[in-house]
């Protein structure tokens, strides 16, 4: 195997993410396009290490961290959704005005 | 570059197969017309991502990745879907109609990022041909050179924990502000 073949892989994977970002209304849906777009960057990560092979996986290290930072702000996002949704009763971005003009 | 040493050998037939699946997940993900497909899509593109880490001779962070992606963050999700989904069932309005501009977005962010990784690394670049990844190194690595950087992330996994608590707890309404003053 080469490395291309993982960065096209994860570059195709961020790419369908900023799609899904742009595209979705729903924040539900805007947050699991994000989760896709973290996922590109772990496998890049991965790739790298496996390519370099340094002494301390400093690659895999950096996408553990990754994962953790994604795993809380799911928390976080989630916890906002749902209080925006308590508080307007929807989760479509395009009705959540308030703080535009 | 040449395709010939994309399709041979069947380490990279099993690459293209599971390389495949996980764009075509991923695109679900994006295009679903139901949002609880959509996360379950997640799921699968997920695991694809796992094998590839496994691939990669990532073995810990692969099931990392599986127990941490599947096992908790889609629970979450589809926690958030079932609670935020609207009352009469349907779901309309999921994307915007206006696609287009998007979709020529992503292909030519992706177009760049390809071409400018093929030049800069070619055909010359061999991964994943080693041994799998020493667990007891990459501790080592956690809790030795990184001890800082792993106390931080353990701090913002207890900040975001209390946070989410806090942020999605129902605020009291005044009478019940009452009775737990009277108790």
């Amino acid at each position: 195997m080469v490395l291309i073949q993982f960065l096209v892989v994860g570059a195709a994977l961020f790419s369908i993410g900023v799609y899904g970002l742009l595209v979705r209304r729903n924040l539900v849906l805007i947050l699991l396009s994000v989760e896709l777009m973290l996922a590109a960057v772990n496998i890049n990560l991965v790739a790298f290490e496996s390519h370099l092979a340094t002494s301390q996986l400093i690659g895999q290290v950096f996408a553990i961290f990754v994962i953790t930072v994604a795993a809380a702000e799911v928390g976080v996002g989630l916890a906002i959704v749902l209080m925006i949704f308590r508080n307007r009763k929807t989760s479509n971005v395009d009705d959540l005005e308030l703080m535009r003009w | 570059m040449t395709i010939q040493e994309w399709i041979s050998g069947p380490v990279n037939w099993f690459f293209i197969v599971v390389a495949l699946i996980v764009i075509f997940c991923a695109l679900r993900v994006v295009t679903a017309h139901n949002v609880v497909h959509s996360a379950l899509y997640l799921v699968a593109s997920m695991a694809g991502v796992a094998v590839l880490f496994l691939m990669l001779g990532a073995e810990f962070l692969a099931w990392a990745l599986v127990l941490v992606y599947i096992g908790a963050v889609l629970v979450l999700f589809l926690f958030g879907i079932m609670i935020t989904r609207a009352p009469t069932g349907l779901d309309e309005g999921l994307s915007s109609s206006r696609k287009i501009l998007p979709a020529l977005m992503a292909v030519v962010l992706f177009g760049l990022m390809s071409w400018a990784s093929i030049q800069a690394f070619g055909t010359s670049a061999m991964v994943g041909l080693g041994p799998p990844a020493d667990t007891a190194v990459l501790g080592e690595a956690l809790l030795g050179r990184f001890v800082i950087p792993f106390e931080v992330v353990g701090f913002i996994l207890t900040a975001a924990l209390i946070g989410g608590i806090t942020i999605a707890r129902r605020d009291l309404t005044p009478l019940e502000e009452e009775e737990r003053q009277a108790i």
